[in-house]
């Protein structure tokens, strides 16, 4: 699947396309420069690993305000998009491209890079991160309030440790903790998973970031849990009016949360656009099929739900050209080359060579 | 001391544990392969009773012995146990309850120095050859095989030689054998730690490495330490004996479990309980430490949880 980087599609390649209020004064095809409201602008991302072609071309903007959407199967890159993003990738993962953050301060930060002591100053203060696990992503030896204060401390957003101990339990308190003051004081092993899932979104809200990055934060709640978490979080960022890239593989999730949705499949962007018309009207197999198999009302004629067949190939398995291809019932020779970008841009688009057109959406395709 | 085909106990059947010396050390519990929770707690309950024992007899012998320990009679040499004397006299005429109390704070301070010398160099060893990239990480415990391979004996005369024969050089001998084992089993619990969602989100975080090794790390593969420890500390007792006894360790004049077993030897079989009570005070010093370490570690490390 490794491809020239020549011959990636030209509408994604990184200028300034969204066609928005850009103020006047910012030229308007200057490439790689970050507008003044965008958080995040990836361009042309790539991730290797030897070899090894983990990501391919992914065209990422985040704003100020607004939230984004990842979805995809385990496996298509999402995460690691998430890590290159933090610039948390492991040693032997070789980041190119560009990935531009600006802070609430509106300081720039190139992450790929970028020397370890400016990635430790954007960690945790313009970029957080909330993880999947929150039986694991709260340290057991620590009591809940000192890691959240210690979240402050590492960027000095506050004055002393006194304040950081009651800032704490405040924000504690804001997640909607009972007893905050003794929460704060509690191991991890002590709270449910849904409390630790707040005592972690109070640490990722600390330093008022510019952008969050959710990890499929609710994955591993109770469904009760999850739409209090997710509430949470989505009044924590707009209180804050941060923007927000949100990873999971629950479609529902997504629809209800994001404006945005980006699609990705096999290390590649497969689609893109607002969160009503790709869930309408997906016009990327992959897409398409994700939605038919997230949908339980919907059966097939033998009264069994759709699937999409087979399951994502390791890393460095997919097929050149569409990286679908071989799970899709529609592909054809013309797959074997890689599809254009087909849209506006790349916040609204897909690559498909064999699109779903709007007469056959009301069906959904039989596998 | 111990026959070289013997099974070893079940710490040196985990990962890197053994050191030079503990191929001196008896294992004294066939440990079966599961045991059950009630018998861990046991098995922590009589280790520590003995290592209590022998930690309040050191502290005892501080203020009083029923003799002193050091005071030559020779109107009463070699007597045999009697009101007087409940364990008897050596050849000096020097009271052998007295001089047991008084070797076990020799036993305890070799042992408390050794093990702290192994753990202050062993466990930032091991830390760091776990958030060092991986060539480092392999030099490290490569150079820590190095020592492993180095035999402590050797090592012992070695310092010896150089420093003279004291306590302090035996400390130091076994101090820096042991290092390997504490090294190993911290690296190993540090790569595990190194894994968890909390150390990523601590770097996600902006936590500095250095904090994170300090902060995050090491708390969370203390419990490994901690029965690392106690089983570096029974093989510390059994090393100081063994060093004493080949006259390395404890100069005349200092009260040695393993002295005593070397000045009795002559005596084998005039006065046989001058070899066995200091014996049987190593050996039971030995075993408390053995089950104690047993115990915590059947109860806090994971590894050993289900399936071996």
């Amino acid at each position: 699947m490794s491809m020239p980087s020549g011959s990636v599609p030209s509408a994604s390649q990184g200028s300034v396309i969204a066609p928005r209020d850009a103020p006047a004064d910012r030229p308007a095809d200057a490439p790689n420069i970050t507008a003044p409201d965008d958080v995040l602008r990836v361009d042309g991302l790539h991730v290797r690993v030897g070899e090894l072609e983990l990501l391919s071309d992914v065209d990422l903007t985040v704003r100020r305000g607004e939230r984004v959407g990842l979805i995809g199967e385990s496996g298509s890159g999402k995460s690691l998009t998430a890590l290159s993003i933090m610039g948390l990738l492991a040693e032997s993962l070789v980041p190119s491209g560009s990935i531009a953050v600006t802070g609430q301060d509106g300081r720039h930060t190139q992450v790929v890079g970028a020397a370890e002591s400016d990635l430790a100053a954007l960690r945790g203060r313009d970029v957080t991160m909330i993880f999947q696990e929150p039986m694991t992503a709260l340290n057991p030896t620590m009591r809940v309030g000192a890691q959240v204060a210690e979240v402050m401390r590492i960027h000095r957003t506050v004055p002393d440790r006194h304040t950081a101990a009651a800032r704490a339990v405040e924000l504690l308190d804001r997640v909607g903790l009972p007893d905050p003051a003794e929460a704060a004081r509690a191991y991890p092993h002590q709270l449910s998973g849904g409390q630790r899932q707040r005592v972690v979104v109070a640490m990722a809200l600390a330093n008022d970031p510019a952008l969050l990055i959710c990890d499929e934060p609710t994955t591993a709640l109770d469904v009760t849990v999850q739409a209090l978490v997710l509430d949470l979080i989505v009044r924590g960022v707009e209180a804050r009016n941060a923007g927000m890239l949100f990873i999971t593989h629950d479609l529902a999730v997504v629809a209800s949360v994001c404006e945005r949705v980006l699609v990705m499949y096999g290390g590649r962007v497969v689609e893109a656009g607002d969160v009503q018309q790709v869930f309408t009207r997906p016009r990327h197999r992959y897409t398409r099929g994700l939605i038919g198999a997230s949908d339980l009302d919907l059966t097939r004629d033998d009264g069994r739900l759709y699937t999409i067949q087979g399951s994502v190939p390791s890393a460095g398995r997919f097929p050149h050209g569409c990286v679908f291809r071989n799970r899709c019932i529609h592909a054809t020779i013309e797959c074997e080359s890689l599809p254009r970008w087909e849209g506006t841009g790349p916040e609204d688009g897909f690559a498909c060579w064999h699109p779903v057109r709007v007469h056959d959406s009301q069906g959904v395709d039989a596998s | 001391m111990t026959s070289p085909s013997w099974r070893g106990p079940s710490w040196r059947r985990g990962a890197g544990t053994s050191s030079g010396f503990s191929r001196l050390a008896t294992g004294l519990l066939p440990a079966g392969a599961h045991r059950s929770r009630a018998a861990v707690s046991a098995t922590i309950a009589v280790g520590g009773g003995i290592v209590g024992l022998i930690v309040a007899v050191g502290l005892l012998s501080l203020v009083w012995t029923p003799y002193d320990p050091g005071a030559i009679d020779p109107t009463s040499r070699l007597q045999i146990s009697s009101g007087a004397h409940w364990l008897g006299t050596d050849k000096f005429g020097r009271d052998v309850l007295s001089l047991i109390m008084a070797g076990s704070r020799t036993t305890l301070v070799v042992g408390v120095v050794a093990v702290g010398v192994a753990a202050i160099v062993g466990v930032p060893l091991g830390i760091l050859s776990a958030m060092v990239p991986k060539w480092w990480g392999e030099v490290i415990m490569r150079a820590n095989d190095l020592l492993l391979a180095f035999p402590a004996l050797l090592l012992a005369i070695m310092l010896t030689a150089v420093q003279g024969q004291g306590v302090v050089t035996a400390m130091i001998a076994i101090g820096i054998a042991s290092i390997p084992s504490f090294a190993r089993v911290v690296r190993s619990g540090a790569i595990g730690v190194m894994k968890t969602e909390y150390v990523l989100a601590a770097r996600a975080a902006g936590r500095r490495p250095w904090a994170i090794a300090l902060r995050h790390v090491l708390p969370n593969v203390m419990n490994l330490v901690i029965v690392q420890a106690s089983v570096s500390f029974a093989i510390a007792v059994l090393a100081e004996a063994a060093l004493s006894y080949l006259g390395l360790g404890a100069p005349p004049g200092t009260a040695s479990w393993g002295r005593m077993l070397q000045e009795g030897q002559e005596l084998l079989f005039v006065a046989p309980r001058l070899e066995v009570f200091p014996g049987v005070a190593i050996a039971l010093a030995v075993l408390g430490f053995n089950l104690l370490g047993d115990g915590l570690r059947d109860r806090y490390d994971p590894r050993l949880r289900d399936g071996r």
